[in-house]
């Protein structure tokens, strides 16, 4: 086991390497010195451009740069941002728990309806109920998330009126940021009508958010129900007379579960990117508008880091994933 | 004497011709996709859909860009107010939706093609490097493409984009480069089963060289999947192609593309449905066909699923 898990990590440091490698190059291979893109349209003095470069390291060979770079980021320094003069971390930080919780319901309206709705398809196969599962998850899976966004904005927010527009909370409330999930704060902050306000900023962000992985988790389910449904216990089991549901939720499910799991681990990075178009549709002050700002801003150092941390979470839940399904099936750890 | 030959010749071809002849690999692969009806109907929507852009100037009522400043924010024909010369409406400056929708076809057929064939031929390069020479090239392929494959295929997009700068070829790039590694996977993993096999083994023997060995004995066999994903990579790349153009990275107004035209519109969101409904419908439709397609594509071709 501990071999299985080192294998894997020592997978994961020629990974870290690239990424760093990919965002070091990035603010890099922008047209242009880096030391004018930063000033801006203002422009810089011939001294306080060789004391710019001088204090940011420019003036040094390429690996020394690198080389330092590296360091900064393990001790999770990533530059401060050329807007706020805020270092990048922090930044990321105060707006990094917006988009886990928007993130967190969207897995969970994706599992709750997709499981469901995939194991229904798999007992029910070749019906009317199978094919109209299957017909919605392609359908979910061909979704372009931002209009499907726009779309119900237009009909539940617009025309219905029953859930707000945009933003985490209603103006009228202001919450004291404690754990930074809004959720928990507008609970601990006691004021009557802020936790209902925050659900019902959440509502459509996270079904949008939840679409694409609910298909692909429905999809899965079916599939991986299916192969199990055909194996021979399950026709002992049911021949025992055990209780149709029964031999479904306990015999079957179990190990059908196996490879859902994966593909909801594998969800995180669709979620994360997810989250860069639901966040501008909904005005949700997450990581993924703040890159996407960012980016409109020319706010290099923001990017560079706001990318690498990024692709490092997904690093690492990657590796949390595949060590999970390692411990559930050995057949994975022992094979090569 | 003679005509009865004749007739007994002609009955004996009639014989051949009544017995089963076996199917061509073309139509036997027809007999699989035909089978599945959802495929068929992708098929169908897609040549509509490349019918609509080849023939954008002939078949749009408008150009693209002409604005009837007299018709600003007209709704579709069928509702109140609406004008038959503007079938599905007008935007905020008067430009007819419909044709700004058939010309936008264009481009993302466009865009999905260059971003397609781009990324098969280089990945296909790639993954046979990678798998006839084995060893350090291939690791060395082999860890970039794992390290592209930790990244969301958008935010790599956005990444890129970010560096070379907001147009609709470097987003065309970027497209290219994201999806690079799934072909490269898929090459690399068929020509190492093919390498193994008797018929490449005697064409060494024979004398044939690497590039020989590569491109005309191995690759024809490892095309089925690569046409599989080359379909389902049209599909992420006009999803892809309208997201970076909805987040302002990747066709700039007044492009008639699907993606920038929705975000175009979004101040008229609660004015004017129309502006909004319809492109991403069309990008909804374009990527729905692809996708089944797709799936009809690799029901057909992969022959341990005909069973």
């Amino acid at each position: 086991m501990f071999q299985f898990i080192f294998r894997r990590l020592s997978l994961v440091i020629p990974t870290f390497i690239g990424i760093t490698l990919l965002t070091f190059t990035l603010i890099r291979l922008i047209p242009g010195d880096p030391i004018e893109v930063m000033a801006g349209e203002r422009g810089v003095s011939a001294e306080r451009h060789a004391e710019l470069s001088a204090q940011l390291g420019f003036d040094q060979p390429l690996y020394v740069q690198y080389f330092n770079y590296v360091s900064g980021v393990l001790q999770g320094d990533l530059g401060n941002s050329l807007i706020t003069r805020e270092p990048v971390m922090s930044e990321f930080l105060t707006l990094f728990p917006a988009t886990i919780e928007l993130a967190t319901c969207a897995a969970i309206f994706a599992i709750f309806i997709g499981l469901p709705a995939g194991i229904f398809a798999a007992v029910k196969r070749g019906t009317i109920v199978d094919h109209s599962v299957m017909t919605f998850s392609l359908t979910g899976y061909s979704m372009p998330i931002f209009w499907w966004a726009l779309l119900l904005m237009l009909v539940f927010s617009v025309n219905l009126g029953w859930t707000p527009v945009s933003g985490r909370i209603d103006v009228v409330y202001w919450i004291d940021d404690v754990t930074g999930f809004m959720l928990i704060d507008s609970l601990l902050s006691g004021e009557e009508g802020a936790f209902g306000s925050a659900v019902s900023h959440l509502i459509l962000p996270s079904i949008v958010l939840g679409t694409i992985p609910m298909a692909v988790i429905a999809r899965m389910t079916r599939s991986s129900m299916l192969e199990v449904l055909s194996e021979d216990y399950i026709r002992t089991a049911r021949a025992k007379g055990i209780a149709p549901w029964r031999v479904i939720v306990i015999h079957a499910l179990r190990n059908a579960l196996i490879p859902v799991i994966t593909v909801i681990g594998l969800q995180v990075g669709i979620l994360l990117s997810g989250a860069i178009l639901t966040e501008t549709v909904f005005a949700w002050p997450g990581i993924g508008k703040w890159l996407i700002e960012s980016i409109g801003r020319r706010d290099y150092p923001v990017v560079q880091g706001g990318i690498l941390i990024v692709a490092c979470i997904i690093i690492v839940v990657n590796l949390l994933v595949d060590i999970t399904y390692g411990i559930v099936n050995p057949r994975i750890r022992h094979s090569r | 004497m003679t005509t009865s030959t004749k007739t007994s010749t002609t009955q004996t071809a009639d014989a051949i011709h009544t017995a089963p002849v076996p199917m061509t690999p073309l139509q036997e692969f027809w007999h699989y996709f035909s089978s599945n009806k959802g495929a068929v109907a992708g098929l169908v929507v897609i040549v509509i859909i490349c019918f609509m852009a080849m023939f954008a100037n002939v078949v749009a009522p408008h150009s693209p860009s002409d604005q009837y400043r007299d018709a600003l924010l007209l709704p579709p024909a069928w509702l109140e107010g609406g004008n038959w010369s503007f079938v599905l409406g007008t935007d905020d400056v008067g430009r007819d939706i419909l044709s700004r929708l058939i010309y936008g076809s264009r481009l993302s057929i466009a865009v999905g093609l260059v971003a397609v064939s781009a990324s098969l031929i280089m990945g296909i390069l790639l993954g046979l490097i990678a798998g006839y020479f084995k060893g350090m090239i291939d690791t060395a392929i082999m860890r970039i493409v794992d390290i592209m494959l930790a990244m969301p295929s958008l935010l790599l997009a956005i990444a890129i984009v970010a560096i070379l700068g907001p147009s609709i070829v470097n987003a065309a790039l970027a497209i290219s480069i994201v999806s690079l590694p799934h072909y490269v996977r898929l090459t690399r993993a068929a020509t190492m089963a093919e390498m193994s096999r008797d018929y490449v083994t005697s064409s060494k023997v024979i004398g044939a060289g690497p590039l020989r060995l590569m491109f005309v004995c191995i690759l024809p066999n490892c095309l089925a999947p690569l046409i599989v994903q080359a379909t389902l990579g049209f599909s992420s790349a006009i999803l892809d192609m309208a997201a970076l153009g909805f987040l302002g990275l990747g066709a700039q107004p007044p492009t008639p593309e699907w993606g920038s035209m929705l975000a175009d519109a979004l101040q008229f969101v609660q004015r004017a449905w129309w502006v909004v409904t319809f492109p991403g419908l069309m990008i909804l439709i374009t990527v729905l066909a692809f996708n089944l397609m797709g799936d009809g594509l690799r029901d057909a071709l992969d022959p341990k699923l005909k069973q």
